[in-house]
């Protein structure tokens, strides 16, 4: 690795030397940038072809847990590929997507999805996990919501308007489930969004915004991995469990404009192999105490 | 407090052990900081040369600019950067989008008015003082540039520090543009961001100690070249 950033450096200062002349630069290295290249790349990687990296947009969630670090080594090694995950929530994930300028998405917003392929840029969607996401909030849980269903407590936050609820707020997939909540809860989100100043908007991810949950002793929803993966530094619990609205479904989608469409393809077969799938089922429990992820490959979820 | 302690503690063991991931995220950040700085050196200390010594309308506005260009939001830096080399943009085909080099170029584009700002001003400096007394000596206009760029070396050191301490800092470009993917431009200022987020405390603040350390070397050697000067 250092290697690699010496010759980044090298790059640059040959670059320095051919250019520049008159610069008193403490020049050691011949001033002719070929010959330095040269002495340069036995001891430096070879920078890879673009062609050999494949570049995954995957969701913050899946990001956190460390699930991604898990499987990385495994499919470099199966493909022989350099494998760049970029994390992001599913709105920007799916944007770099449309700009062609990632391979591979993984996200969780099943309607941003459908309408992701039909405008032509993903090629299919293939569901390989889900878990669920769960309301939590301080364990006094001041606003009563213990015992309900997600559309119930939602509904009381709002008429209750005292006790504070962090959204997202940055169009990630777990902002989008929220407005599908509030939605059937029978609420309009702009109306419910604008009600107050109970109703926070984060903007981050879930990671901060738990954090500021915490602080400010308010309601929020989290996808179940991410949560036990904080639940020993913040002081939060889950008030409202697992329940069908409440679903989490994770796909991957290959784009039309992936630069090697066949790698692209692979990253689908590996997620949804045999073994991956056992892998993604078990990962966490040794940690957590508890499966994060139930895989559900060959499902239409 | 007790907390605090605690993540320092772990911090100094990071860096005592010399942790691989820590020492593979500071290499690439001194790499990317000094490459910028370098690049930028080489594109803008003779274009605040030729700003300098020419006479043509509107010099002062384009001084001003530059100079209110010091206040370039680094997320928009980032953005534009972003928007060039995007696939869709016009330097897409360079594929240079979530590489290091994509990383060198926001950094370069942020730099550059403090480069052309700071050097402009040195040449002023050191012209109001030396100009004359070259002249007098019956030097061309050649030599009076070479001159009075001599006599702005130090001024000019420390501007190249400068940019290179706005480089090795910012973060909104470098995360914007880079992606933070760990092993390849994940840096120092994007790593300590990640881990904020995911309440990595202990991390953060070790990698956050390593740049202030990189910060404090170039800020007393700011010091050191310009203290001989005066």
């Amino acid at each position: 690795m250092l290697a690699r950033f010496t010759a980044i450096l090298l790059t640059a200062s040959t670059a320095l030397l051919a250019a520049c002349g008159e610069q008193p630069a403490p020049a050691t290295t011949a001033p002719d940038s070929a010959a330095v290249d040269t002495a340069a790349a036995p001891t430096a990687y070879p920078p890879l072809e673009s062609q050999q990296r494949l570049l995954v947009a995957t969701t913050t969630s899946l990001y956190d847990t460390g699930l991604w670090a898990y499987m990385e080594p495994m499919f470099e090694e199966r493909y022989g590929v350099e494998l760049d995950i970029l994390y992001a929530g599913t709105g920007k994930a799916l944007e770099w997507g449309a700009r062609g300028d990632v391979d591979v998405v993984v996200v969780h917003d099943r309607a941003r999805e459908d309408q992701f392929i039909a405008d032509g840029y993903g090629l299919s969607r293939t569901p390989f996990a889900y878990n669920f996401f769960v309301l939590v909030g301080p364990p006094e849980d001041p606003a009563a919501l213990a015992g309900m269903t997600p559309e119930a407590a939602f509904a009381k936050l709002y008429q209750d308007a005292t006790t504070p609820f962090i959204s997202r707020g940055d169009e990630s997939g777990t902002h989008a489930k929220e407005q599908r909540i509030w939605a059937a809860a029978g609420l309009d989100y702009e109306t419910v969004r604008s009600s107050g100043d109970w109703y926070v908007e984060a903007a981050a991810g879930m990671g901060p915004t738990l954090n500021m949950a915490d602080e400010m002793r308010a309601y929020a929803l989290c996808d179940i991995a991410t949560f036990l993966a904080y639940q020993g530094d913040v002081d939060l619990e889950i008030i409202v469990g697992e329940g069908g609205v409440m679903q989490n479904v994770y796909a991957v989608i290959p784009l039309s404009a992936a630069r090697d469409p066949e790698m692209a393809q692979n990253m689908v077969t590996f997620l949804t192999s045999p073994e991956i799938q056992n892998l993604i089922g078990s990962y966490g429990v040794e940690e957590w105490g508890r499966q994060l992820f139930t895989p559900c490959a060959g499902q239409d979820l | 407090m007790g907390a605090l302690a605690e993540a320092f503690r772990i911090a100094l063991d990071l860096i005592l052990a010399a942790d691989p991931t820590v020492m593979e995220i500071t290499g690439l950040t001194l790499a990317v900081s000094a490459s910028s700085t370098l690049i930028a050196g080489i594109l803008f200390i003779p274009l605040a040369c030729l700003i300098h010594f020419a006479r043509f309308p509107g010099k002062g506005f384009l001084v001003g600019l530059i100079q209110a260009l010091y206040s370039l939001p680094t997320v928009l830096a980032g953005l534009l950067v972003f928007l060039v080399i995007s696939r869709r943009g016009p330097l897409g085909f360079m594929q240079l989008l979530f590489t290091p080099s994509a990383i060198i170029l926001a950094e370069v584009v942020l730099i550059a008015p403090v480069v052309l700002g700071l050097v402009i001003s040195a040449l002023r400096g050191a012209a109001a003082e030396a100009s004359d007394t070259i002249r007098t000596l019956g030097a061309g206009p050649f030599r009076t540039a070479a001159a009075i760029l001599g006599e702005a070396r130090s001024a000019l050191m420390a501007a190249m520090l400068m940019s290179f301490g706005r480089a090795i800092s910012e973060v909104g470009a470098a995360m914007m543009v880079g992606g933070n993917i760990a092993g390849r431009t994940r840096t120092l200022t994007t790593a300590i961001s990640l881990g904020v987020g995911k309440g990595e405390t202990a991390e953060s603040i070790a990698l956050g100690i390593i740049l202030m350390a990189l910060a404090l070397l170039v800020s007393l050697s700011v010091h050191f070249l310009t203290r001989g000067r005066r």
